[in-house]
């Protein structure tokens, strides 16, 4: 027993702090160690995966055959049109719903001591954060998949080519690392899990009121308004077109803009979420 | 390393709305040995193990842990220490095995180091057989000793245990306490915060009885006892702080 104690102080290297290059090395292999804990979860548990891909796949029933006749006579096109429209939809709904995932898990790392054990380590604390935004990234790619296999099943496809259908799952990834960002500082500022929880149902406006499900041209005129800068809305339509699927935007200032605007604004609110986090994270340490 | 571990003089520390929960605090832990801050609750015994953790910044007062200090010099107590909080900081859904590896990669280990310290670790701590299955299935004294391993990852100085066999059973408790004092042997020292008096008498070198954020007495069992005239440490701790404490009330 002692000598398994000491033997491993031999091959414990010291970190080296001083050295520029060596640390941002050390951040990035911390960060995916951190990343790598997430994405071994949900390997040990699938069914939190699946859970999350349930509210888009009912979504894919409900509207696109419950309500997709109705929805469609009103923008008056066929149904299977309709379902066009709205799969991008909900791909750009399914990064906003991770953000419940995100909250919740931080604000439980939070009670459960895992931040604090972290904060005592030599890693650089940045790493905690960077972890979890890079695994909600990859596991987006996960769900991004299997969401457009289910699409083609239902009828859905891209007409554009290579190029576009990347630029517009890019453009799905930033948003979910948006949400990602924003989820970890709301996981740090809230009270624990269960509070958490209850604040998910904000996410429904949120994701609602905006170019996702309902065409923006059948809301109220003040309501389409908020809609349109809705960032959830620019994302859509930039990938919609992308993808090569029908839009029904009204255009705007925002829709001619949509392209720079699905790319920059994610880019802008992640920085300034991780700024504040880093923040926050710091602070715990009063 | 000799000569005093930790080192604390004068500890203040108060939260807004809640007056001073440190109220210079005096500490000194030689090398090597267990030492016990023994309380109530809300005396700030968590508060001082969070300010010589670095996890919190006192308002007043000094502390050196393993010779850093623990205000100017954040990273090298950092380097020196391992820390159980009063939960398990534990992943319930990943393996024993792939927590002390995510652990031990995080004190910068590589990989294979990584990897071979988990497989030490957790023979030290009796888990080998339990080492791939998920942490939720572990029993309370299994996690707590995983716990125990993932703070040991780096062989730390010092060691710091909140309360480490809070809502433990009377087995498990035993266990805990059996590492604690392999650890004490090999040379690690021991700061934990307990409210069991039995604990901090069975395990402890020397105690510091906390009371409203100050040192109310301080020495080794035997001594307190018979500075009280008492053969328990629950009379001691009465006379002390004017409150009987549960084991004691049943008694």
């Amino acid at each position: 027993m002692t000598t398994a104690i000491t033997t491993a102080t031999t091959t414990t290297p010291q970190p080296h702090r001083d050295r520029p290059l060596e640390r941002a090395r050390w951040v990035v292999a911390d960060t995916w160690v951190v990343a790598r804990r997430h994405l071994l979860r949900l390997v040990r548990r699938p069914d939190e995966l699946l859970g999350t891909l349930l509210v888009p796949v009912m979504a894919v029933v409900m509207f696109g055959f419950v309500f997709g006749d109705a929805l469609g006579i009103a923008m008056g096109v066929p149904s299977a049109d309709y379902r066009e429209f709205l799969l991008p939809g909900l791909f750009a709904l399914t990064m906003a719903f991770g953000i419940g995932t995100t909250t919740i898990a931080v604000a439980s790392d939070v009670r459960g001591g895992v931040l604090d054990r972290m904060q005592t380590l030599p890693m650089a604390p940045v790493a905690v954060l960077a972890g979890r935004v890079l695994a909600d990234v990859l596991t987006a790619v996960v769900e991004l998949g299997l969401l457009m296999g289910l699409g083609s099943l239902v009828g859905w496809q891209w007409h554009g080519g290579a190029g576009a259908v990347a630029g517009a799952v890019g453009l799905l990834l930033l948003l979910r690392l948006m949400f990602s960002s924003v989820g970890i500082l709301l996981g740090l500022l809230v009270s624990g899990p269960e509070a958490a929880m209850k604040y998910f149902a904000l996410v429904f406006p949120l994701a609602l009121v905006a170019d996702t499900v309902v065409p923006t041209a059948l809301m109220p005129a003040w309501l389409s308004g908020i809609a349109a800068w809705n960032p959830l809305s620019i994302t859509v339509t930039s990938t919609r077109e992308l993808f090569g699927n029908p839009t029904a935007t009204p255009t705007s200032w925002v829709v001619e803009h949509a392209s720079a605007l699905a790319a920059g604004l994610p880019i802008l609110l992640t920085s300034l979420c991780v700024a504040l986090a880093l923040l926050r994270f710091r602070r715990s340490v009063r | 390393m000799t000569g005093h571990a930790i080192l604390a003089e004068g500890l203040r520390k108060h939260y807004r709305g809640r007056g001073p929960v440190l109220d210079g605090l005096d500490l000194a832990v030689p090398a090597g040995t267990v030492h016990g801050l023994l309380g109530p609750n809300g005396a700030g015994k968590t508060t001082t193990v969070r300010i010589l953790t670095t996890l919190l910044r006192p308002d007043g007062g000094r502390a050196t842990v393993a010779g850093r200090d623990v205000t100017t010099d954040r990273a090298g107590v950092r380097a020196r220490i391992g820390v159980v909080g009063q939960y398990a900081a534990v992943d319930d859904v990943l393996t024993g095995r792939q927590n002390l590896d995510m652990y031990a990669r995080l004190h910068h280990l590589r990989a294979r180091a990584a990897r071979q310290r988990a497989s030490e670790l957790l023979e030290l701590f009796g888990l080998t057989a339990a080492a791939d299955r998920s942490v939720g299935h572990y029993s309370g004294g299994m996690r707590r000793r995983l716990d125990l391993a993932v703070s040991m990852v780096r062989s730390p100085h010092v060691l710091f245990l909140d309360e480490p066999t809070t809502g433990l059973d009377p087995r498990s408790r035993i266990a805990v306490w059996d590492a604690v004092r392999d650890l004490a042997r090999a040379g690690t020292t021991v700061l934990l915060t307990t409210q069991y008096l039995e604990e901090a008498d069975r395990l402890c070198d020397r105690i510091t009885v906390v009371d409203g954020g100050r040192v109310a007495a301080a020495g080794s069992p035997a001594e307190l006892k018979d500075r009280a005239g008492a053969t328990h440490l629950d009379d001691v701790f009465l006379d002390l702080t004017g409150r009987p404490t549960l084991t004691g009330a049943l008694r």
